[in-house]
């Protein structure tokens, strides 16, 4: 057993294409898509960040369960921290409005 | 029994407390991805100040964002990108022994991190100029001026520039590790201690490159792409 070695072509194929969504995130900020340009934003962002894990740091041809658990127990903690906080943060209007 | 133990001859580089060259292998390499889960937790905290200042004084974060450089800023992206390929294809040359590859590759990789620590620095002097740096000379008067569209408080637009220095002076500083972990694998790499069987410290060394240049994937559409649509 030994390592997955990639091709540089595919190599160079997940290049072209973080620099083409570079490009067009870059364009899409200038065009008025109201609350939704944010979310565009993200999603290229994580679609960029997917390429870059799954190809360039070789997590689509790891064997290594642990390896993948954690990744997952990572962003699991990310998003617990992001979420649970901004749950927090953009209610607390709501509840003193509710307030007497 | 014999006492010999079953691997009379211990491969290069084989540590005594590894079955083989793979499970050595996968060991540090799990103990990166932990060390990186660890620096995600670290961004993490980062990046939730920014979404809280940034829910609470949204125009104060689209004024301060459109000030900054874009052309700067998508320029050190793409920059990132080559320099994530070039340690990507170096990755690969180690696995193949391919020594001259892995060297030029690893040299085009530090070069590619200081032009991006360069490109930061002309960024980073701009504000200076601009009175945009937190703290006693802070002036959001100039802002004020040009998007009179936008109510800006001066107080909170000094919270967006706080985050903008420490997130990306944090990135920078990262960079700057990467640089000086990427200008010991060179020499090493020059050496010739690197082979297809022990090049762990290239693989591993490319994690946490790569993982630098994520975190800079998402600050570039937090920092720079809050609101750059036409005002009305």
């Amino acid at each position: 057993m030994s390592e997955h070695i990639i091709s540089s072509k595919l190599y160079i194929a997940i290049w072209a294409a973080l620099m083409c969504l570079t490009v067009i995130t870059a364009s899409v900020a200038f065009v008025d898509l109201g609350p939704l340009n944010t979310v565009v934003a993200l999603v290229i962002a994580t679609l960029k960040a997917l390429l870059v894990v799954l190809f360039f740091m070789h997590v689509k041809y790891t064997s290594e369960k642990l390896t993948v658990t954690v990744i997952i127990a990572a962003i699991f903690w990310l998003v617990l921290l992001l979420f649970l906080s901004l749950a927090d943060y953009s209610t607390r209007g709501m509840i003193h409005a509710g307030m007497p | 029994m014999p006492d010999t133990p079953l691997m009379t001859e211990h491969e290069q580089g084989l540590q005594h407390q590894f079955v083989d060259m793979e499970q050595q292998r996968n060991a540090s390499s799990l103990g990166m991805w932990l060390f990186l889960a660890t620096e995600i937790m670290f961004f993490g905290g980062m990046f939730l100040a920014y979404l809280v200042y940034r829910y609470w004084y949204y125009p104060e974060f689209a004024a301060g964002s459109r000030s900054i450089d874009i052309v700067l800023g998508t320029v050190n992206t793409a920059v990132l990108i080559c320099s994530s390929l070039t340690v990507a294809l170096g990755v690969k040359a180690a696995q193949l022994g391919k020594r001259k590859a892995l060297v030029t590759l690893l040299l085009i990789t530090i070069l590619f991190g200081l032009g991006f620590l360069a490109i930061k620095g002309i960024e980073w002097y701009q504000k200076f100029e601009e009175h945009h740096v937190p703290g006693r000379s802070f002036s959001a008067q100039d802002l004020i001026e040009k998007y009179p569209q936008i109510h800006i408080d001066p107080a909170p637009a000094q919270i967006y520039f706080s985050l903008y220095f420490a997130m990306t002076g944090l990135h920078a500083l990262h960079m700057m590790i990467g640089v000086g972990v990427f200008c010991f694998l060179t020499f090493h790499a020059w050496k010739g201690s690197y082979t297809p069987e022990y090049h762990t410290p290239v693989e591993i060394g490319g994690l946490y490159w790569h993982f630098v240049d994520i975190v800079w994937i998402y600050l570039f559409p937090l920092l720079y792409l809050i609101d750059r649509k036409p005002l009305k």
